[in-house]
Formats: structure tokens, sequence, C-alpha cells
């Protein structure tokens, strides 16, 4: 019924060839250098800091949580070091969000997809992967051959793999579980998982981060930068010609021969290029390209390739940086002769940085100055107005009070609105007449029914403003919150 | 489907035939896997059938394997969550009515549940925000006919107000007019001298002395002196500015001709007890308590 027909079997002149190649496997080779260190710095701080954090300890005083990074689903509130964020204050995280974008777009205008290569979690998990298959079943060479290789399995192969899979899926279950200590005490929550007493949600979010951090960085690695993330199609609209990018430099490089053949050529006094054609630059990619090719979106710009070439170029004796961080403004400008320029101030770079500057600054402005208290009124609705068996008016309100403090408060309550107004907390006999004060604990909100009465002689007309002020009787604190006081 | 040996030269399928505006159709069947799920999900939902309820029969159904049923389990959900809130229900049970206004959390909690009652049993006479209509008392205003401490609303909202129960409220506004005690030139002069008790303008050329007279006759043995009303009998405050009926000369004439009698439902029996507490301290705190 179907016939599939091999696409070589075909002659037509409009054959484009198939719309999907099936991937090749990518086996890259080990390397030593300056950015293979730089990666391997990057990856020990950013894991470092991702499994070790939540053991962090950090003191609030007592009854409250000891942890530097929280966030506490349950009580709505999020912790990080100095700083409580309560629910209404997520603005805060928008305001982070703002400006970790800008300053991604800031260092793809100055240095391109440093993000990608050095730390993206994909690229950093996917790199400790590689370590791990490399220190088991051997580099590049060894791990082709032996997965070509068609003999049956030996039981020193399958002991190779299950190793390989074990210590796999132990990173693995460790960064589900390093997660799921961001969202309870730390400490607390490792003795409850250890002796199966934890809560179910932490072992569902072990098993899903288990799961897709085996998928992603054992499997799917580079299939992800190229397939599923956006980053890629994105970052091409934020460079520019000024950007600094992984650059095979072709105006060094070409044309490419063997090194005893330019060494012959050179001595002729001819020109020719430094490249080699030895394919290490191939040979250590983690996403299978040929940087040669010029920019591509599968390049993750991790500057391995630097490394293979400069070892190369070492060998052979010729200068470091075939392939170096450049833009093609400046290999141009060298085919012309001139001197290379790199220019990081521009336009765009300033724009960034003045976003970044703005953005940060409100934020911490509005950190350094927010209230730690705080009220909401909300007039009731039905009936909005009651009137009295004396002629005067009462309006009922809920008032919600926060005490984002460390210590609890005496709070006094003051309403300012038509003459003569007097002021009622249901539950609360207040010892002050009209100023009734309640306590709020520590950290924690309190909605309170509040009556206000306006006497018959004072009666508004219509609908007139009322103002709350809550004071803190200990520290002279304010928080004021305006309604209506409405007539019948 | 015949078989159509036309191929597609780009992907190197064959085609279904199909054609429009010269776009083919290429015979893509669905994937394997894809199949496969969907006849499982069949087998799985053969399974379904027996393990549990699903098949109606004439005057039942079938019931399953794992007797399984969702009524079954709700009861059990409602059971849990009785158990879950049966420690803080069983506190304000315990605690004494005059207390649980101190207390915050015992405030706030018989607020909540005095609120989710209240809406469900109240608020089709009272409003839902206990604001009352015509013959049914706002419960935020001070003008209480059968008292407003915290103990006298919740005696009311136990035993109601001429609801039959053997402790209920009773005492009721007799039918002047059509019982033919009065007549009708007299009940308009004591509708207007009652008007005058709460400063409310009267009728040109009545008669005060005269409808003084009538109303100390007729009406102060349950009004009183001065018309300020018995909380024993139920009967309002004529002096105030709270006027359950009405305060226009029309509405009292009805009041005095007709009578009133407005019932309130006993509610012991239907709410429990803690029920009821959680009722009365949500009613006091609306703000008409006293």
């Amino acid at each position: 019924m179907n016939k599939t027909v091999n696409p070589k079997d075909l002659t037509s002149e409009d054959d484009y060839g198939p719309l999907y190649a099936a991937r090749k496997k990518v086996y890259p080779q080990s390397v030593s250098g300056t950015f293979r260190r730089i990666k391997w710095g990057l990856m020990a701080f950013c894991l470092g800091v991702y499994y070790f954090l939540p053991f962090v300890r950090w003191n609030r005083g007592v009854g409250a949580p000891s942890q530097a990074v929280l966030i506490d689903l349950p009580n709505s509130r999020f912790y990080f070091f100095f700083i409580e964020l309560w629910p209404q204050e997520v603005y805060y995280f928008t305001g982070l969000l703002i400006v970790a974008a800008v300053a991604l777009f800031l260092i793809n205008s100055i240095g391109g997809r440093i993000w990608c290569g050095y730390l993206c979690q994909q690229t950093v998990w996917t790199d400790l992967f590689y370590a791990v298959e490399r220190l088991i079943e051997g580099d590049r060479r060894e791990r082709m051959k032996k997965d070509a290789s068609s003999d049956p399995m030996k039981l020193e192969r399958i002991s190779e793999i299950v190793l390989k899979h074990s210590i796999w899926l132990l990173i693995a279950w460790w960064t589900g579980g390093a997660w799921v200590l961001y969202f309870n005490d730390a400490p607390t929550l490792v003795k409850e998982l250890v002796t199966f007493q934890g809560p179910m949600i932490a072992y569902v979010w072990i098993g899903i981060l288990t799961a897709t951090t085996y998928l992603l960085a054992g499997y799917m690695r580079e299939q992800v930068c190229t397939y599923m993330c956006p980053w890629p199609r994105i970052q091409a609209a934020l460079t520019d010609e000024w950007a600094l990018n992984v650059t095979y430099r072709y105006d060094r490089g070409e044309k490419r021969t063997s090194v005893k053949k330019a060494a012959e050529l050179r001595a002729l006094g001819q020109q020719v290029g430094d490249c080699v054609d030895c394919y290490q630059c191939v040979a250590v990619c983690p996403t299978g390209i040929d940087i040669r090719n010029g920019p591509q979106m599968e390049c993750i710009q991790c500057g391995l390739c630097i490394d293979a070439c400069d070892n190369v170029m070492a060998k052979i004796g010729r200068p470091k940086r075939l392939i170096g961080y450049d833009n093609d403004i400046n290999i141009h400008r060298r085919q012309e002769g001139k001197a290379p320029v790199y220019r990081i101030v521009r336009p765009r770079t300033i724009v960034y940085s003045a976003i970044i500057a703005a953005v940060g600054g409100i934020m911490i402005y509005t950190l350094a100055t927010r209230s730690l208290l705080d009220v909401n009124v909300l007039h009731d609705r039905n009936p909005v107005a009651v009137k009295l068996s004396d002629g005067s008016i009462r309006n009922a309100y809920t008032v919600r009070l926060l005490n984002k403090s460390g210590y609890d408060r005496v709070i006094a309550i003051d309403a300012d609105g038509p003459a003569n107004l007097t002021v009622h907390v249901v539950g609360v006999d207040s010892v002050t007449p009209d100023r009734p004060m309640v306590v709020i604990p520590r950290d924690s909100t309190s909605e309170l029914r509040l009556l206000v009465t306006a006497p018959a002689e004072s009666n508004p007309e219509k609908s007139v403003p009322v103002r709350f002020h809550v004071t803190d009787v200990g520290l002279g604190e304010v928080a004021s919150a305006t309604d209506n006081f409405v007539a019948p | 489907m015949t078989d159509h040996s036309e191929v597609d030269t780009v992907t190197g399928k064959s085609t279904t035939g199909h054609e429009w505006d010269g776009i083919k159709e290429l015979n893509t069947p669905l994937p394997r896997w894809w199949v496969i799920s969907f006849y499982l999900t069949i087998i799985w939902s053969i399974g379904y059938w027996i393990v549990y309820p699903a098949w109606p029969l004439i005057s039942s159904h079938t019931t399953g394997l794992l007797g399984y049923s969702t009524r079954a389990s709700l009861a059990v959900e409602l059971a849990n969550l009785e158990a879950l809130r049966g420690e803080k229900m069983a506190a304000l049970a315990a605690a004494p009515l005059a207390d649980i206004e101190k207390d915050p959390a015992l405030l706030a909690l018989a607020r909540a549940k005095g609120r989710t009652v209240f809406g469900d049993n109240c608020a089709p006479c009272h409003g839902s925000g206990g604001a009352g209509a015509k013959g049914y008392p706002n419960l935020n205003d001070d003008d209480w006919l059968w008292g407003g401490t915290l103990d006298q609303i919740m005696q009311t909202i136990q035993f109601g107000a001429r609801s039959g129960h053997a402790k209920t409220h009773e005492g009721q506004m007799l039918a002047f007019g059509k019982d033919g005690v009065l007549k009708a030139d007299e009940i308009v002069t004591v509708a207007n001298y009652v008007r005058s008790l709460s400063g409310l303008p009267t009728r040109k050329g009545f008669d005060a002395a005269k409808g003084e007279k009538i109303f100390t006759e007729n009406c102060v043995a349950c009004h009183g002196d001065g018309g300020k009303g018995n909380q024993e009998l139920g009967a309002p405050d004529l002096t105030d500015k709270i006027w359950l009926y009405g305060s226009d000369e029309a509405a009292l004439i009805e009041t005095i001709s007709q009578g009133r009698a407005g019932v309130m439902p006993a509610w012991e029996g239907r709410l429990d007890p803690a029920t009821i507490k959680a009722m009365a301290v949500y009613v006091h705190s609306l703000g008409g308590g006293k």
C-alpha cells in the first residue's frame, strides 16, 4: 500500500533531498585549554550554588525559617537572605526578570551566546554527563568504536554501560533532590526523605526532575539546543555586527592545506592559510558542527573549538587563536590591511546598561524603602450604610493589617472623615475611647471588622472620603488607606 | 484504499491521490505507537466497565467489582472534612459565648462559619449581608425587637419568634381595625400620635390629646409608657428612627388595622449547637449587637 521510495532513487530535477535528516550521534573529544578551564570553573560554581545553597542558614529569629533561600509556598513567603517577600510583592520578580532578560541582551551584544556556552543548565549538565561518559567509556575514538562494534555484548561492556547510567541517574536524582530543598527546610526535608517520611509532592518532583535531567542531559543533549530551545532564534535578532562571537578567522586560515605543504609553500614565500584541516575543532564540538562554515544556529559558542585549535597551532608552531572571539568586521578590516577594532561601548550596550541600571535602581530603592506595616480597607457592600435608632449613620469596613516585621506590634486605628466619627473594632474593647488598639503578631496579617459611626448632627449628605490611619504605637510608623463613608 | 503508484519526489512517499489546487496529500499513516495506545485505551475501558459501576439497568445499575461509588467517596470526604474541622469546632462549642469575641482566632472562625451558614439559611429573609427588608429586621442596626445581646440573639436564633417551638418568643401586634377595637378615625389619630413620638410630621389638625388617650388605653400595655417598647414581648420602640414595616401614615394605619406577626423559624434541631453559636457571634459582629 504505502511504498516508501528512497529519495536517492529519485531522478527528478526538483529533488531537493529529504526534509528531515536523522540525527547523527555526536562524540565530542576531550580538550584542554583556557576555555575548557573557564567552563570547568563555571560548572563547579553553578552546580555548587544549586546543590548546596539550600543548606546555607540565615538567622531570622525564633519561629522564623532559618534557611537563607526558601520559597515557602504554604505560608506564601519568599526568603532570600535578608529579604522577605510577601505575595503582593511579586513585582520584584518581574523586575528581576526584566533585569535578567536585558542582561542577557547586553551580554549577547558584547560576547554573543555566553549564556548558551557557559551558563545554561542544559550546557552545564550535558557537559557533566559527557565528563562521566568519557571517564567510563573513554574518549571520542573509543566510544565511537564501542558503539560501532557488532560484537555480542561482553560483560565488561555491559558493566560499563550499567555504571555510566547509574552515575547519570545518581546525578539526575541529586538534581531533583536539590530542587525540592528550596521549598522546605533542607536538613529537615533530607531527614524526612531518607526515612521515607517526606511529603508525596517532594518525591513526585524528585521523580520528574530526575527523569528530565537524565533524558535531557543524557540523551537529547544538543538536540535541546537546536530543536527545543527558542533562544538560538531570538539571539539572532539581538546580535549585531560588533558582537564578539566564536569565529573562524578565515582571513588567516584559508587556504587550508597540510602542514608539510604549507611549510614548503611558505618557504617559497607564498601566501598559505594556517588551517591544516585537522578537524580537531569539529571533533571537540558538543553540537557536532564545523565552525569554519561560519556562524551557525547550532553553535552554542562554548569556545572548546578555540582550545582545540590553539593546541594544534602550538604544535605546528603557528600563532594561537585561528579560531577566537571576533567579528566579521575585523576579519574584513584585516583583509584590507587595517588594524582590528573592538567596540564594546555602542548605543545598543549603553541602552541595555541604562535599562539595567534603571530597573535595578528602582528595585533597590523600593526594597530599601518598602513599608513593613500596611493596611487595606474594603467597604461593606450589603448594606453599604446603616441608620441607627438615634439617627446616626454607621458604615462597616473590613480592614486587613499587615505586619511584615519580625516583632509583634500594637496598632492604633483612627479614621478621618465626617466630624465626630467614632471607630469600633468588633471584639476589641479599647482602653482609649474611639481609638481602638489591636496587637498584630509578627510576620502576619489580621483581618478586623471596623464599625465607623457618624452622629446624627454630622451626617453627611452623600458619600464622603474617609481616611484610615494605622499607627504603630511603639515606633510611630503609620500606614494609611482611603475609602468612602456613605450615607444611606 | 487503492494503491496509488504516484510518488512525491521531494519526500519519496506515495500520495493518497487527493489533490487540491495542485497540493497533493501524502500518504502518512498514523504512527504505530499512537495506534497501539488507541487500542490499549479501548481495552482499558473494557476493564473500567467491569471494575467500576458503569451499566444502567432497568431499576438500578451494575455496581462493579471494586464496590466503588462516587457517592460513597463523597461521604468519606465529607467525613474527613468534618474530622479536620472537628477540633476547631469543638473549641468553638466549648468556649463560653461571651468569650468568643475576645479570642481573635475563635472570632475569625465563628465569623467565617457564621457567614457561610447565614448565607445558606438566613439570607433569603434577612438578605445576604443581613440588611433585612420590610418585615424582616436589619441585623446591622441597633434596634432589636427581642434584644441584641449575644445571649438574646442566640436565643432568638435557637427558638425563633412565633415559630411554634415550646420556648419561642411570643407576642403579637393586635389587629385593632379588623377586630373592631378602634374605629377608622381613631386609627388615623393614633397613627399620627405614634409618628409624633419619633418626631415625624403629623397630619394637619390632628388632635394630639385624643391620640395620647387612645394610645394610653390600647398601646401602652405592650409598647410601654411613651412608646419605648418592650423586648419581652417583641414590642418595638416607637420613638426611634427605625421602622420594620415603614413609618409613613399609610403603613402605620395598615399595621394598626391589620396587626403584625412576623415569624422567625427556630433553628435548634436544624443546626448543631456550635453552628448556632457561630451564627450568634456572626450576627452580633455585624454591628447591631448591644
